[in-house]
């Protein structure tokens, strides 16, 4: 128990060391990568306390895609600073001063609130165990986000789709032509790589019903084949690729609420699945959601409506 | 303990050796190109022993294929983005 | 000390961190870096909140809403960098013009 501790405490140590380390980098760059290492640690954290669908979700998603889009946006504004802490206004001291009691203030309250607090907290865990059986899944994660709290996921993904709308409008394709070539090593690698990881991603999707996995992280990994494709040049998008990429977008939004009104015109509740097919129902819906999330991600990485007319192979 | 666990702990601790040397060579080394050759070439090893380490550990046909797996994927991925660190370097004269 | 509650401590911490550097940043790309580290730091209290000893099956529930809330907040991250970019480029043409 005590190797526990020890490993613990080195591991809570470096997340807050990490944290620290890369809001406090002077160079844009390096506050990037330490933070994308401090989502690698949090999600090492998150296995610890045994929340493996979170972990796998915050490494691929909240380290891997968002660290793309941070260096992408780094890279857009190089030459001019983006990120770097010599850039920074330097706050006076008694404002240095001020902020820190403030925060120092705030955290005591919330510890003190978090020892203070009746434990065990309430906790609909016992339910949603006791109804697992009727729910398809023998996840329990799943069985929230695709059954008993469907209603949230499907917002959750009108979320993605709104954002998706408001990146497409506000950038400009033309910005980013410049992408650099990567060689041929980096090619043979793709080659041999972006297969097997849309294979990882359909077996994370069908992993979700009974294991840790499911459509999010099956979407983040099929989204990461998106951005080595973009990255590495291998597909380019042009102008008649929006319509495609719209219906994508869209079918993750379509496909949930649909699914939604065809649980009503059977006579159930909202989502409310038929019990005895519900694994069927689920499945089809996260394998409608991974598609539309790896596309939503990819054309957030993308970051324009792509505008170019297409390319021969000899311009390139 | 068996043998078997003795042996197995002291391949992850060898491994771990392997990933401590690669750290060390990262932050004293001088330039680009000799931090990524301490560190590639020492992480992948460290890896392999502590995929067989813990291979050894589970005795289980599946965990040690996809522990495999894991392994040679890492080392592709490493090889790619470490040539493809040091290319950026070459050619943005950042190397020295 | 429990596990819980370390481990809570540390996303307390995480959140002291990046609301310090929230307020005193003036650059945008550190801001919305410093929002990622808070999120982080909020969800690391959920999931500690979840976790029922190393025996027993974790809470579901907290797990569902913060695999929920990494995919808003990578969507709240995309729109925040589109509108950096798209800021940077009109004060590079202002820049240009003048």
């Amino acid at each position: 128990m005590l190797l526990w501790l020890v490993f613990d405490l080195v591991l809570i140590g470096a997340i807050v060391w990490l944290a620290w380390a890369a809001l406090a980098a002077r160079d844009g760059f390096e506050m990037i990568v330490l933070f994308m290492v401090l989502g690698l640690f949090v999600a090492l954290a998150w296995v610890r306390l045994q929340a493996p669908d979170v972990a796998l979700a915050e490494a691929a998603v909240g380290s891997g895609i968002t660290g793309a889009l941070l260096l992408k946006t780094w890279r857009h504004r190089r030459g001019r600073a983006a990120g770097d802490a010599a850039a920074d206004a330097r706050p006076s001291r008694a404002l240095g001063f001020g902020v820190m009691g403030l925060v120092t203030v705030l955290t005591g309250m919330l510890a003190a609130v978090l020892v203070l607090i009746p434990r065990p907290a309430p906790s609909l865990a016992e339910t949603v165990f006791a109804n697992l059986a009727v729910s398809g899944v023998d996840n329990p994660v799943t069985a929230v986000l695709l059954n008993f709290r469907a209603y949230d996921t499907l917002l959750e993904v009108v979320v993605l789709f709104a954002v998706v709308v408001v990146v497409w409008l506000l950038g400009d394709a033309e910005a980013d032509r410049r992408a650099p070539r990567l060689g041929s090593i980096f090619f043979g690698f793709a080659r041999l790589v972006l297969p097997v990881m849309v294979l990882i991603a359909g077996y994370l999707l069908w992993l979700g019903g009974f294991a840790p996995g499911g459509a999010f992280q099956a979407g983040a990994v099929l989204g990461a084949v998106g951005i080595v494709l973009l990255l590495g040049r291998l597909y380019t998008p042009t102008a008649a690729d929006r319509l495609p990429a719209r219906l994508v977008f869209g079918l993750g939004t379509v496909g949930f609420a649909g699914a939604g009104l065809a649980t009503l015109a059977l006579g159930n509740a909202f989502l409310g699945y038929p019990p005895e097919a519900a694994k069927t129902w689920i499945l089809v819906i996260e394998a409608m959601l991974t598609v539309s999330i790896a596309a939503t991600l990819a054309g957030l990485f993308f970051g324009a409506a792509p505008s170019g007319r297409p390319t021969r192979e000899s311009d390139r | 303990m068996t043998p078997l666990e003795i042996l197995a702990i002291g391949i992850l601790f060898a491994g771990l050796g392997f990933f401590v040397a690669g750290t060390v060579g990262m932050l004293r080394f001088p330039d680009v190109f000799s931090r990524l050759h301490a560190l590639t070439k020492a992480d992948n090893l460290g890896l392999a022993l502590i995929a067989l380490g813990t291979a050894l550990l589970t005795a289980d046909t599946s965990v040690t294929l996809k522990l495999m797996l894991i392994w040679f994927f890492v080392v592709l991925a490493s090889a790619t983005s470490g040539h493809l660190i040091a290319r950026h370097a070459l050619r943005s004269g950042q190397g020295s | 000390m429990s596990t819980a509650l370390l481990y809570s401590f540390g996303g307390i911490l995480l959140i002291g961190v990046a609301l310090h550097r929230l307020v005193l940043t003036t650059d945008l790309l550190r801001r919305v870096v410093a929002l990622n580290v808070f999120a982080a730091g909020i969800a690391s209290l959920l999931i500690a909140a979840a976790y029922r000893g190393p025996e027993a099956a974790a809470d579901p529930v907290p797990h569902a809403f913060v695999l929920t809330g990494i995919v808003v907040l990578v969507s709240t991250t995309a729109a925040a960098l589109a509108l950096i970019r798209r800021l940077d480029d009109l004060e590079r043409s202002v820049d240009h013009d003048t």
